[in-house]
């Protein structure tokens, strides 16, 4: 009788490291509003250079030695480039401030990118709803590129966007081009302005008299405040949007980015791997849960 | 980035399943064990008595080990006693755990340094002792298998885990007798060692009986004095754990547990455990499944050296949730709700098992003894 | 020379142990010397300047007319104000003054009772101030001071864990001194920052770093009490360096209630 021998990998298997950061450098900054930069991160690191790759509605984990990590959904557009990578980013912490104070040239620690993406091949053949709410258009952004880059391949387009006042409606410069290559653009505002002539109210009001879509043959890609998510979802379905084809992309405290530290849980879910984008009949009973 | 090869399978039992011939190591043959140890390089982990308990630390003989002790408990309560006989295992379980080992409670886990051209980052080289766990028990077999498929079954591997994990030669024991805080017969995990170790014991009165499950073990045994276990011996053996799982009194419903659990988010039991529970975090350290964790950023005072360290952290605190400027489990009801659900229902969505072994630690080492099985027992009684 | 942050360090009625835990800190104070200007630290320095101050770490408690006047213009003067220790953000032992008669304590003490000028209570400063962070402990913890200091000079918020004292007893593998031996232990309604320091050396918290945050103190006093501890015993177990900060005076007022109803 013999035993086999032990099955235990080596120690000195290769395990990659999930908290090894690339070394990356500011390659640009643009204000975008008030509050809120977009970041361009160029990778240092040869072997990272080029063969980044993300999907649209992935995140990465930005590094400020000292300061601490912090979970940033990638705004670019995923065929850009491979050697460097936009972030939309509000100043609201310790870490967003201490990046809000770097200039071009000065680096940071990235890892990534995390979590699942928007169903981009289920949007094919079928018309398409963003919604966003305030900074949540960021991680919707390179599902738009994707989007326009193949527009035959869809079926209507439709972003609603709302923000709290005009001047906090992000990426504004781009609507037009946006809607030139057939993205059709609506916005709402919670506070009007004396020059804003636009929508005032919350984005379900745009949802609830959006004409130019086929309730059985759409996806519903959507993004913002949690309650702003769960009232979408709820409006989208009045509209005849079955669960199935309602997308959101959920927030918590993302730490390590790859299910192993706890902190992102909601209900059985792990924001950081199980999404942030979940298909919201699978998380539709936990959204009504309150401090879950 | 994604590991598919996660799983570790541990050392599988003999190929056609039959259980290798059980030996019988006297006593006094058993304590060269440690020397046999050593020579091949482990750092010996077992248990001895410190800081009036039966802790899990370095043992280097015979004399470390709690002989003659054992250990009393109750909600709330743990008490050392002096047992009429010599047994060396003739405990149940204390408030330390293997985890402390294969997970350690502060590590550092990266580096940044600045340099001219701007930061860089490291995961520092890490060089663990090669560990030989000796008394591990039915349920802490079961919480390695729970922690197995945390930190390495996932698409990424925890490599301090990892590292430590397998590198570990388990030796486990059989229980002898069961605390009242004891609920492994609910849950499905003992007191019989049946996988997951390289030799398991059975204590008898004047030595042990002994079986190897893989060939670590085996070449162990081999170098301890031995004979094949008698009729009577392995009669013995099994009327021990047999005795064991008979004083085993606190029960768990476990029948479709998730789904009552997860009916029930709004029972007014949360409510009243929140009257009871401290917050204070002991349960969940005691926990030998419980895996949280956070960050630290320790950096010197020049700036340009940080260190990231991991330390275990726990759903109890406060800012465990924090977001974007507030806390998402901000009352004590939330957070033991969050914990029970997490243990006993969420988990199983999440790894395929429960969280909970059922070892009682967090009975016994809760400061003011309050015990999840009653918890769930009233969460399962209809509210009017 | 460039404008370095100015930082001034201020005490109130309190031992001078905070500040000391500062200059303790030798390497790091030199380190922290070139990186701020210290205007105002009587314990280091005789030479004062006048505000304002980017930083003012404020030590002890208010116990007199005058420095109610005092902690007045410092707040003026101050950017960021900082109080550390028991004394500052609880009112120190010397708290223990609010349950009893000052007056009674003058005329037993002094001579001259009527030369004393003193307020019948001894309060935190965010009694009487706006106070920007309270950096807790007696004393306080030297590393988190530095931290705090660090994160200011950085432009961060400080970051110090107001977990319990039990996390950093299971971190660092200390059995509970409660369940294991009976003893009591203030610990679970304690913030960290002290490293857990007693129950190793097999010693029940005396809360030095006051409530944790959430503290649930009824649950805690009603086991103590039910265990055998003497409800008086639980009132004074609560009334000690950070006796007069707001859960443990509530919660040692209502036993002293209970006491007094009873009988």
């Amino acid at each position: 009788m013999s035993i086999p021998a032990s099955t235990t990998p080596s120690s000195s298997q290769q395990v990659p490291n999930p908290w090894q950061a690339h070394a990356v450098s500011i390659r640009s900054i643009q204000q975008e509003i008030d509050g809120v930069s977009t970041y361009d991160l160029a990778f240092d690191n040869a072997a990272a250079d080029g063969t980044y790759r993300f999907s649209p509605g992935q995140f990465n984990m930005l590094y400020l030695p000292g300061a601490g990590e912090i979970a940033i959904s990638v705004s670019d557009d995923p065929a850009r480039s491979a050697s460097s990578c936009r972030h939309t980013v509000r100043t609201a912490g310790n870490v967003t401030r201490t990046l809000g104070k770097l200039q071009p040239g000065d680096t940071l620690g990235l890892r990534g990118p995390f979590g699942t993406a928007w169903p981009m091949a289920d949007c094919i053949g079928r018309d398409v709803i963003i919604v966003a709410g305030g900074i949540g258009l960021a991680p919707l952004r390179p599902a738009i590129y994707t989007l326009l880059r193949e527009r035959r391949c869809y079926g209507r387009l439709n972003l609603l966007l709302g923000a709290r006042s005009p001047g906090t409606l992000l990426y504004r410069s781009e609507f037009a081009q946006w809607e030139e290559r057939g993205l059709v653009v609506q916005t709402t505002v919670d506070q009007s302005t004396p020059d804003w002539t636009g929508n005032v109210g919350v984005v379900t009001l745009l949802l609830e008299r959006l004409r130019s879509f086929d309730p059985t043959n759409s996806v519903l890609l959507c993004c913002g405040p949690e309650v702003m998510m769960k009232f979408t979802a709820v409006t989208a379905q009045h509209r005849g949007i079955p669960p199935e084809r309602i997308w959101i992309s959920m927030e918590r405290n993302m730490q390590c980015a790859v299910g192993l530290c706890g902190h992102c849980q909601w209900g059985p879910e792990f924001v950081c791997k199980d999404g942030p984008v979940f298909r919201y009949d699978r998380i539709a009973r936990w959204i009504d849960v309150e401090r879950l | 980035m994604p590991n598919e090869n996660a799983a570790v399978s541990k050392r599988l039992p003999d190929s056609d399943g039959n259980p290798q011939q059980s030996h019988f190591v006297a006593t006094e043959a058993f304590a060269s064990i440690f020397e046999v140890l050593q020579g091949k390089g482990y750092t010996v982990i077992g248990p001895t008595i410190d800081q009036h308990a039966i802790v899990y630390d370095q043992v280097r003989s015979l004399q470390d080990l709690p002989q003659g002790w054992t250990d009393r408990q109750g909600a709330g309560e743990y008490r050392l006693e002096r047992r009429d006989d010599n047994a060396l295992f003739g405990y149940v379980v204390g408030p330390h755990s293997w985890k402390h080992f294969l997970f350690p409670p502060a590590m550092t886990v990266a580096t940044a340094d600045k340099t001219a051209s701007g930061w860089t980052f490291q995961t520092p080289e890490d060089d663990p002792p090669k560990y030989a766990f000796l008394g591990v028990r039915a349920c802490e077999l079961a919480a390695m298998r729970v922690q197995d498929r945390v930190f390495m079954a996932g698409p990424y591997v925890d490599p301090a885990y990892h590292q430590r994990r397998s590198g570990a030669l388990i030796i486990a024991v059989n229980c002898s007798q069961a605390a009242p805080t004891c609920f492994c017969t609910s849950m499905g995990t003992g007191p019989q060692c049946t996988s997951g170790f390289d030799l398991a014991l059975t204590e008898l009165t004047d030595g042990f009986v002994i079986a190897a499950a893989t060939r670590d073990g085996e070449e162990i045994l081999s170098e301890l004095k031995s004979r094949p276990a008698t009729v009577e011996e392995l009669r013995q053996a099994a009327a021990v754990t047999q005795r064991a799982a008979e004083q085993v009194e606190r029960r768990l419903d476990t029948t479709n547990i998730r789904d009552v659990l997860f009916a029930n988010l709004d029972h007014p039991r949360w409510d009243d455990v929140a009257q009871r529970c401290l917050s204070c975090a002991n349960c969940t350290m005691v926990c030998p499944t419980c895996f949280c964790s956070s960050v630290q950023e320790v950096s010197d005072l020049s700036g340009q050296h940080v260190e990231r360290q991991r330390q275990w952290d726990s759903c109890f605190n406060f800012d465990f949730s924090y977001m974007n400027g507030g806390v998402i489990r901000d009352t004590t009801r939330s957070r033991y709700r969050q914990w029970l659900t997490h243990k006993l229902a969420s988990w199983i969505d999440q790894f395929g098992s429960s969280g909970c072994v059922g070892c009682g630690r967090c009975i016994a080492w809760c400061p003011v003894g309050i015990d999840l099985t009653e918890e769930v027992a009233a969460i399962r009684e209809p509210t009017s | 020379m460039s404008e370095r942050p100015r930082l001034g360090v201020f005490k109130f009625a309190s031992c001078d142990g905070c500040q000391l835990a500062l200059l303790d800190a030798e390497d790091q104070l030199l380190q922290l010397a070139g990186a701020v200007r210290i205007a105002y630290f009587l314990e280091a320095s005789s030479r004062i300047e006048p505000g304002p101050y980017d930083i003012a770490l404020v030590e002890g408690s208010i116990t007199t007319p005058a420095d109610a006047e005092r902690i007045q213009q410092i707040r003026r003067d101050a950017k960021f104000l900082v109080t550390i220790g028991a004394c500052a953000t609880a009112g120190g032992i010397q708290a223990l003054r609010n349950w009893s008669d000052t007056d009674e304590f003058l005329r037993a003490v002094y001579a001259r009772p009527e030369y004393i000028s003193t307020l019948a209570t001894s309060t935190a400063i965010a009694d009487h101030v706006r106070v920007d962070f309270e950096l807790r402990g007696c004393p306080i913890n030297q590393q988190q001071l530095i931290e705090v200091l660090q994160s200011l000079l950085a432009g961060r918020r400080p970051r110090t864990p107001t977990h319990s004292i039990c996390l950093d007893c299971k971190r660092r593998g200390t059995v509970c001194v409660m369940v294991a031996a009976g003893t009591p232990c203030l610990g679970p309604v304690t913030q960290a920052g002290c490293g857990a320091i007693c129950p190793a050396y097999d010693r029940g918290c005396y809360g030095c770093y006051g409530p944790a945050v959430q503290a649930n103190l009824a649950s805690l006093t009603t086991h103590l009490i039910a265990k055998g501890e003497a409800r008086e015993k639980v009132v004074y177990r609560l009334r000690g360096f950070n006796g007069y900060s707001p859960e443990f005076r509530a919660e040692s007022d209502r036993l002293e209630s209970i006491e007094e109803r009873e009988g």
